[in-house]
């Protein structure tokens, strides 16, 4: 019989213990953040996307050399020597075109190794994490500044130019 | 009454009882059902320190008039080893079971769809149609978990319905009267004449009466709120348990059917509360319009009194669905035959005995 009032007590005294708990929790502000309108500021050495400066890149493919899963992929084609390229930044003559320069964010781990080889710090973390697509190939990301067409008029003018250079080589030992 | 007011004016009683029988409907089933949508899911959501519904007009207030435009659009489905009669006719009986009820509540002395002698012995049998509705529901799923559910609930409605007639019929030994329209004008003027409070008469009675009606309470609170099949009742829907128990096989508006008549019963079983026990349309202090000289007033400030405590009520409900766990089978008929049907018979006992006095 006591331990039936007992009973009746304990069940009675939780559930209003219980319902305080709630109470007050209806009155505390929600840890709730509105993802897409509010975003959480990101942490310090955050990695996201990568992001090409082609403006300062000399083609020196220490990016691609130093990635581990091989997801960048760069062409480059010499320069002829009539060709001004500009230069970096920092000061470098630029020598090449880079042709093709595409990153393959379906493979890239976001490791961060061709950030620090580049000697002009041109390829650098951005804080764009938002980049999902439908479609895989929709990843592949092209850097390169250059139209297919100049692309194929660069590697054309270099084909002219080591041409020009052998026929001058062998008509020089004629001269000789 | 409504009624008279219709009939008089139309002069027709076919349009009368047409309209009496159509406005707790739109005035109040409909509304209510969009508001206590989103109050829930916004009450659950602060209660677990979420937001809710954000996303449709401020801070989600039109949540619920977009999920019921999908309701509508989506498919009827019928599944072909359903049983097509009784799995059409069950959405809809569920919600008559509901709605019925709501003729005989009182929303204020003048806003009252049937004045009848026998109203809440009316909403107690017209209530028993849900159980016929949802057991109806579960067989013609024609799917386990479906009808596992409806029996559960048929099971759990029946054994808690004897808790709350104990309670009503402690009601009527002491009253005299089982028309809800009495039971609100006998507690009138101030919340002192509340029955929670030990009734309107000031005697010794009162006093000894006042803590056998917190009893009443707390018994039919717990005894409705197995009716409406809620948490810590809702072992007949206990999603993680049953998919959602007698309709897991319903889409559409016959899905909705069942939902807008859960709500309508939520506020049903807190109306039978607030007419029983906290002076149904009453106010508990006195009218706005008695001490302004305004007699048109009144009925409408009825009206809020009674749609504030009914939501109150709902309210508490909720909280209590975002307080408690869910009770095992066992544990559920032991709490109604061990617990609450002992108890109010003795309550009612003694509530006699009061009454003899």
């Amino acid at each position: 019989m006591k331990e039936y009032f007992n009973n009746i007590f304990t069940a009675l005294f939780t559930i209003f213990v219980g319902m305080k708990v709630t109470f007050r929790h209806l009155f505390t502000p929600s840890v709730t953040i509105q993802y897409p309108d509010v975003k959480l500021p990101l942490p310090e050495r955050e990695r996201n996307r990568l992001y090409v400066n082609m403006d300062d890149c000399i083609g020196c493919d220490q990016c691609a050399r130093a990635c581990p899963v091989n997801c960048i992929e760069i062409e480059t084609v010499k320069a002829i020597p009539g060709e001004d390229l500009g230069k970096t930044s920092n000061g470098k003559k630029k020598a090449l075109w880079v042709t093709k320069f595409t990153i393959d964010f379906a493979k890239c781990c976001y490791c961060q190794l061709c950030v620090f080889p580049c000697p002009t710090e041109c390829i650098y973390m951005t804080d764009v994490y938002e980049f999902s697509e439908y479609e895989r190939d929709k990843l592949i990301y092209n850097f390169s500044t250059l139209t297919e067409e100049e692309r194929l008029e660069k590697i054309e003018n270099l084909r002219k130019f080591n041409e020009e250079k052998e026929k001058l080589k062998t008509q020089s030992p004629k001269n000789e | 009454m409504i009624y008279d007011i219709i009939f008089n004016s139309t002069g027709s009683s076919i349009i009368a009882g047409l309209i009496v029988a159509i406005l707790p409907l739109f005035v109040f089933i409909l509304p209510f059902a969009l508001f206590a949508v989103l109050l829930e899911r916004k009450i659950a959501g602060h209660i677990q320190d979420r937001l809710g519904p954000m996303r449709v007009g401020y801070h989600g207030l039109l949540q619920t008039v977009a999920d019921i435009i999908k309701l509508i659009q989506k498919e009827d489905i019928i599944a072909r080893s359903n049983d097509k009669l009784f799995f059409n006719i069950a959405p809809v009986l569920t919600f008559v079971g509901s709605y019925a009820a709501f003729a005989v509540i009182p929303f204020s002395s003048l806003f009252l769809g049937a004045k009848i002698d026998l109203g809440i012995f009316y909403i107690i049998a017209v209530s028993g149609l849900v159980v016929v509705g949802i057991l109806m529901a579960g067989w013609a799923s024609n799917n386990k978990y479906s009808l596992l559910g409806a029996m559960r609930s048929a099971a759990q409605i029946v054994s808690y319905e004897i808790p709350t007639i104990l309670v009503v019929l402690s009601f009527v030994m002491l009253t005299g009267t089982m028309s809800l329209y009495d039971l609100s004008e006998t507690q009138t003027s101030y919340f002192w004449n509340w029955f929670i409070l030990g009734g309107p008469s000031f005697s010794i009675q009162k006093f000894l009466l006042i803590p056998f009606m917190l009893i009443s309470f707390i018994i039919i609170y717990i005894s409705t709120l197995a009716e409406v099949n809620r948490t810590p009742f809702d072992i007949p829907e206990a999603e993680s348990e049953l998919v959602s128990g007698y309709h897991t096989e319903y889409s559409g508006m016959k899905f909705a059917m069942f939902f807008l008549a859960e709500y309508a019963n939520m506020f049903a079983v807190s109306a039978i509360i607030v007419v029983l026990f906290f002076g149904g349309y009453q106010s508990p202090f006195g009218y706005l319009g008695n001490s302004l000289g305004i007699s048109w007033l009144i009925p409408i400030e009825q009206f809020l009194w009674f749609i504030f405590k009914g939501i109150f009520f709902v309210f508490v409900q909720m909280w209590l669905r975002w307080t408690l766990p869910r009770l095992r089978v066992d544990q559920l008929m032991a709490a109604s035959w061990k617990y609450l049907i002992p108890i109010s018979f003795f309550n009612l006992l003694i509530i006699g005995i009061i009454a003899l006095i």
